[in-house]
């Protein structure tokens, strides 16, 4: 046996060395590249963190803890975001309240109810709400749509004048620009991304117990209810996280309709503010402390969107697992 | 005849009637309506871009060498500049992104596999797809445009900050073409004697071209609508401005956006104007992705 192995033919180019040693430089050059273009995408996250937290830190010393107080004045030198924080998640979650019943529905009815043929149009048509660019929603929202909505807050505000809750939260519109067209637009732009990934996770639903709810008598609500629900609820539990994250990151729309007035107001229909508005409409103009504090904003906007996606994609990806192996 | 009575009852096998019933046809109701409140909006955004749009676009209103003030009213002058900004700070950004993306995705499914590190990769790709365009913008606004005073503001650095938009949606959308060309051809070539490299090249990514172009498509389709990467990095300028590595330039959502907030009615009409060329320019890219998968995709799920 061992003789076999000693006559081999290619033996001068040195047979006895491991296979990856063997490899031709073009080879290894190449994997090395793949390799460097994988990591970039770490790279940028790293240097995103460190060069706006470098921009930003004389808002930090400047302000302390007060950059947690609501008074945003440029001319007064004041420089506290609460305001904008709590605007971003006003908004985030009126879009989300309002974009993730019928995103389901879109995912319940292209899975459960329409034949796959059939449901190739209606996802073409979901996507093409992607495919409208954020500004085109601003430039409809603040011209078409705003002004429309404020007749129905008009409206509405009258309806409630007085009343215990809804008083407070549905009074006193200024105008059709306010935290809730802000939140309105947003829920369009986010449904085509929560509906997919719904979509993605109830498809994952095995069609036995699909049919074995179905064999007991299940109506199609009884049988989303327990065969296609709980398998699901994991997964879209993350998408709708994952549309979070896309709500309180949307900049160009928002800072278009959401009214611009630094405020925090338990009236919806009230014109306020967010983070990534303030830091559109006022970046250009600001100098000193006043950038800096915008920097921060986005530091903290970066932050609070790195860890609501890493929540999403975790909860997401160890769903799927679970399903794979289940 | 008797025979005919004492035959079996059928079993009744159609959907419970009654309140079941009842709840369940309300449901699917439900599931139909909510694709409707999707289209009302959608329906009407896209109807009244082109009702304000369309009589606004034409040859002279592409091509005009500057953009007019905001005062002034409509008829004068177009979008000439955002049209040439748009197209060459796309271009740029996708001749950086793409190769990239792709060469990440071919780290990620051919060289990672199952490893921690590929596993981490991919991982913050997807994280990456969620960080806010304005992120992006002030990013490369300090890491590059600072570096460089008042020149800093050119198309180069608006194209890095799409770029990088970019990259981790085409390194998923190429990762996930990867994945599902066959094993078989990549063991075929391994035995005819070739290396990984040459395998990857000339076996595996030709095999998955037509669904990597697509993908690439709707990444730039999304790049080209994007406003806030380019704020502080291209600046908006209203004249012409051909060298996209040199001085601040504009382009088109940019326009949009500055018009939007006007209260001239003539900088309205070129707002639609811009907002039907560019969705024009989106739709035209995603059409072509639907045509390129459905020509060259050879592997579909």
């Amino acid at each position: 046996m061992s003789a076999v192995t000693q006559v081999d033919p290619a033996g001068t180019a040195g047979s006895t060395r491991a296979l990856s040693e063997r490899r031709p430089l073009g080879d290894r050059t190449f994997q090395a590249l793949a390799l460097g273009c994988g990591l970039l995408v770490l790279v940028i996250l790293v240097l995103i963190a460190i060069t706006t937290s470098q921009q930003s830190t004389s808002w930090f010393s400047a302000e302390g803890f007060k950059i947690f107080t609501n008074n945003w004045n440029p001319s007064a030198n004041q420089f506290g975001a609460l305001a904008f924080i709590y605007g971003t998640a006003i908004t985030a979650v009126i879009a989300i309240v309002l974009a993730v019943p019928v995103s389901v529905g879109i995912a319940l009815l292209l899975t459960e109810v329409v034949p796959p043929r059939r449901a190739r149009p209606i996802v073409y048509v979901v996507d093409l709400l992607a495919v409208v660019p954020s500004v085109v929603w601003g430039l409809w929202g603040i011209l078409v749509f705003a002004p429309w909505l404020q007749h129905i807050y008009t409206s509405i505000a009258s309806g409630v004048n007085g009343t215990p809750v809804l008083g407070p939260l549905f009074g006193q519109p200024v105008s059709g620009a306010s935290f809730f067209t802000a939140g309105i637009i947003l829920a369009f732009m986010i449904t085509p991304i929560v509906t997919s990934l719904s979509r993605e996770v109830i498809a994952t639903v095995p069609t036995i117990d699909k049919e074995g709810a179905y064999a007991l008598g299940a109506t199609r609500w009884e049988m989303i209810r327990g065969a296609v629900w709980p398998h699901s609820q994991g997964g879209v539990v993350g998408a709708v996280l994952l549309g979070l994250g896309r709500a309180m990151g949307e900049t160009i729309a928002a800072a278009l309709v959401i009214g611009s007035s630094p405020a925090i107001t338990s009236h919806l229909f009230a014109p306020g503010y967010n983070m990534p508005a303030v830091i559109a409409n006022q970046f250009g103009e600001s100098t000193g402390v006043w950038r800096a504090g915008l920097m921060g904003t986005a530091v903290l906007l970066f932050a609070i969107t790195i860890i609501v996606n890493v929540l999403a994609r975790g909860i997401v990806e160890r769903n799927a697992r679970r399903k794979r192996g289940a | 005849m008797s025979a005919l009575t004492a035959e079996p009852q059928k079993a009744d096998l159609r959907e419970p009637a009654g309140w079941r019933r009842t709840k369940s046809r309300i449901m699917t109701s439900l599931m139909v309506l909510s694709f409707v409140v999707v289209i009302i909006p959608l329906g009407f955004v896209l109807w009244t871009v082109i009702a304000k749009g369309a009589s606004v676009v034409g040859w002279s209103f592409w091509t005009s060498g500057t953009i007019p003030p905001n005062t002034e009213p409509l008829g004068l002058g177009g979008i000439g500049p955002a049209i040439v900004g748009t197209v060459e700070i796309v271009a740029l950004a996708s001749a950086m992104a793409v190769p990239l993306g792709v060469l990440g995705a071919i780290y990620i499914n051919e060289y990672g596999g199952r490893g921690v590190l590929a596993r981490i990769v991919r991982f913050m790709a997807d994280v990456m797809t969620g960080v806010p365009s304005i992120v992006m913008g002030l990013f490369i606004f300090s890491i590059w445009v600072l570096h460089f005073g008042t020149n800093g503001f050119s198309g180069l650095a608006g194209a890095f900050a799409l770029g990088c938009l970019m990259l981790p949606i085409v390194i998923r959308s190429s990762e996930e073409m990867l994945k599902l060309v066959p094993d078989s051809l990549r063991e075929g070539s391994y035995a005819l004697g070739a290396t990984k490299a040459r395998v990857t090249v000339t076996v595996v990514l030709p095999a998955a071209l037509g669904g990597i172009v697509s993908g690439a498509l709707l990444a730039i389709a999304r790049a080209a609508g994007e406003t806030a990467p380019l704020l502080f990095t291209i600046l908006g300028v209203q004249s012409l401005n051909w060298n996209v590595f040199h001085g601040a330039t504009t382009a088109l959502p940019l326009l949009i956006f500055s018009n939007a907030s006007s209260p001239y009615v003539g900088a309205e009409g070129r707002g639609w104007g811009a907002a039907l060329t560019l969705i024009a320019i989106a739709f035209i890219l995603m059409i072509t992705a639907r045509l390129v998968t459905a020509r060259f995709a050879r592997y579909a799920r």
